[in-house]
């Protein structure tokens, strides 16, 4: 019962946060002209050709809160404007793009997870020897690296020099016909699971040798980011009294490790599964961009570039929506994985 | 103030922090030395304008001219790392001044009256917090148009959120603490309580911690730069260096490390940067970790 009552004060709270977001987002687009507002309400191309009167029906040159309320009623309909680098409705776009961007994430984000708290553990459980060193220097030349340097270094080796071996894009020439044809069904647009759903093995393969590179470059930093936070948060964990506990009668020190204090150290890392999110909407947008992997992050880009005012804001809309919804599901899971959490307290 | 002697001492001793003390203290020295290292041609009028001889796409390699080479536009590398030094430290540090007398402005406030100040404020680093940072700075820095003081601003914007929180925290911390009550009972304003007697009690470590974040900036804003986001073309900046040498990763059949230095070099530079504030930046967070100490 207390967990319900939580969840819905969480839902409540998203309220005033998502009014705020959107606020935010409206007043960055208050900085423009009204004819370059008139972009953010279109939702057909031959609106283009008649502006004024785009600005007339929607009344961008009435006072602020009556076009506020306008913006809002449009954005909550599903209207976020007309995308001119892909020229394609806004939400229809991010429809569009996003499959790519998930297939990314289903590949880095196991692979994160596991190697960070792999090499946070083996790092804490050999505290001041080689390894930890080892790992720690590695964590923090990780978290130095420019992923957009790293994914060009990436592709001059893997892509220049076993010549194309791991090339770009998401899928090469023969392949991408292949996909576009009539007897291959489009389950999801994720073109990893839509090759293993038409039973095509070319395609799959294609697809994990355009995938390797992109995946690698998103998740080095993300990687070296879970290792350190599991290695503090390990430490903390085998100078437990349980952990000494376990030694005591005669636990084998694999056993002490991985059952009694990974387990609990665990609990920390769950709560950054919320940055986790954001380092990946943040990296999927530099990674795409290397790779010219056509997914949401490749879009925003080119409509940053090209000043697509419409796409870039609604872009961003879409990601802090995910994100505050991310963050709420990591906060009830907290809940439930660490008992101790008081419920009532203080809502973060 | 022992405190402080026993930090400098654990950073000394420790070979990564002073490794990244050192790293740090020679980009100082390349930023402050840099028309000395890298001279201004006569007659160039804006020093941070890398100078380029010709408009030729290609890059040329390494030479006794130019000892790292040009990049595409024939921009000269080593000039444009050695000023582009300036470039990061002026970017880190004006985007981390501003956001922590921010954090600080704020978060003393918030922390200090509490009530309905504090809500207000914490609602507001709700809203900022509930972007993912680089897809904000983008969307600014396109709404603003692109330029060097756009970066910073919305560099600045995406992070003050929450160095208002750390230091909210802080002051929580110490509010209700005896020495805080007694100025007060002595009728000290809040004002004076806030700035002589909270803060400097509460917020040393943020602060330190918060100004080794200059790497994370300079990553931020070479990024922004990388994707075209940023200052206008032959500024002397890495993160366009490196977006200069995108084309030519690749060299041709036979000779795939022909442009090594373009897309190489520059990249280092982000990188050694970086990483020198990182080393500090961990060091002494396991100073400052209570659980961590004295085991």
């Amino acid at each position: 019962m207390e967990l319900r009552s939580y969840i819905i004060r969480r839902l409540l709270l998203l309220i005033p946060v998502l009014f705020g977001v959107s606020m935010f987002i409206f007043g960055i687009t208050m900085l423009f002209s009204p004819t370059q507002r008139a972009t953010l309400y279109i939702s057909d191309p031959r609106q283009l050709a008649d502006l004024p009167a785009v600005i007339e029906l929607y009344g961008l040159d009435q006072p602020v809160w009556s076009q506020f309320t306008t913006w809002l009623g449009q954005v909550l309909s599903g209207n976020l404007g007309w995308s001119k680098v892909v020229g394609m409705p806004v939400w229809e776009a991010i429809w569009h793009y996003l499959p790519a961007t998930l297939e990314l994430a289903i590949f880095a984000t196991p692979a994160i997870i596991f190697l960070g708290i792999l090499f946070g553990t083996t790092a804490a459980a050999h505290k001041d020897t080689l390894v930890d060193h080892g790992t720690r220097v590695g964590a923090i030349v990780g978290w130095s690296l420019p992923t957009f340097w790293l994914g060009l270094i990436l592709l001059m080796v893997f892509y220049g020099i076993f010549r194309g071996f791991l090339p770009p894009d998401r899928l090469s020439v023969q392949m991408n016909i292949m996909v576009n044809s009539a007897e291959f069904i489009r389950y999801t647009h994720i073109n990893t699971i839509d090759a293993i759903l038409n039973l095509n093995g070319p395609v799959l393969l294609d697809a994990l040798r355009h995938l390797i590179l992109p995946v690698i470059t998103l998740s080095v930093v993300n990687v070296a980011f879970i290792m350190r936070l599991m290695r503090s948060s390990m430490l903390e964990a085998l100078g437990k009294g349980y952990v000494l506990t376990a030694r005591a009668k005669g636990l084998p020190e694999r056993v002490v490790v991985n059952k009694h204090a990974r387990r609990n150290a665990l609990i920390p890392v769950i709560t950054i599964s919320g940055y986790l999110f954001a380092a990946l909407a943040n990296g999927v947008v530099i990674t795409e961009t290397i790779f010219i992997y056509k997914g949401i992050g490749w879009w925003a880009w080119q409509a940053a570039l090209n000043l697509d005012i419409p796409a870039i804001l609604g872009f961003a809309l879409f990601n802090a929506v995910l994100f505050v919804l991310v963050n709420l599901v990591v906060d009830i899971l907290y809940t439930r994985v660490d008992p101790r959490v008081r419920l009532g307290g203080t809502v973060q | 103030m022992s405190d402080w002697k026993f930090m400098a001492r654990q950073l000394i001793r420790n070979p990564l922090s002073l490794m990244g003390i050192i790293i740090i203290v020679v980009f100082a020295i390349i930023a402050i030395f840099a028309p000395l290292i890298a001279p201004t041609p006569e007659g160039h009028r804006n020093p941070y304008m890398i100078p380029h001889e010709g408009y030729s796409v290609t890059p040329r390699p390494p030479s006794e001219e130019h000892i790292f080479g040009t990049t595409q536009g024939q921009y000269d590398i080593f000039y444009g790392c050695i000023w582009g030094t300036r470039s990061a430290f002026h970017i880190g540090l004006v985007v981390i001044g501003v956001v922590l007398l921010t954090g600080i402005v704020l978060g003393s406030l918030s922390g200090y009256f509490g009530g309905l100040l504090d809500e207000v404020i914490m609602r507001i680093t709700d809203i900022f917090l509930a972007f993912p940072a680089l897809i904000l700075a983008m969307a600014i820095v396109a709404a603003l148009g692109p330029s060097l003081k756009s970066i910073m601003i919305a560099l600045a914007t995406v992070s003050w959120p929450s160095y208002a929180r750390l230091i909210r925290g802080d002051i929580l911390q110490v509010r209700e603490e005896d020495y805080i009550e007694a100025s007060r009972g002595l009728g000290a304003s809040s004002m004076r309580v806030i700035l002589r007697h909270a803060l400097p009690n509460a917020i040393y470590p943020t602060l330190v911690m918060a100004s080794l974040d200059i790497g994370a900036i300079v990553l931020a804003a070479a990024a922004l730069s990388f994707l075209g986001l940023g200052v206008p073309e032959g500024y002397a900046d890495w993160g366009q260096l490196v977006s200069f040498a995108r084309n030519w990763i690749v060299g041709p059949p036979g000779d795939p490390l022909k442009y090594w230095y373009a897309v190489t070099i520059p990249g280092l530079f982000i990188l050694f940067f970086v990483l020198g504030w990182n080393l500090l930046g961990d060091a002494f967070r396991d100073i400052l970790d209570p659980r961590l100490a004295r085991r």
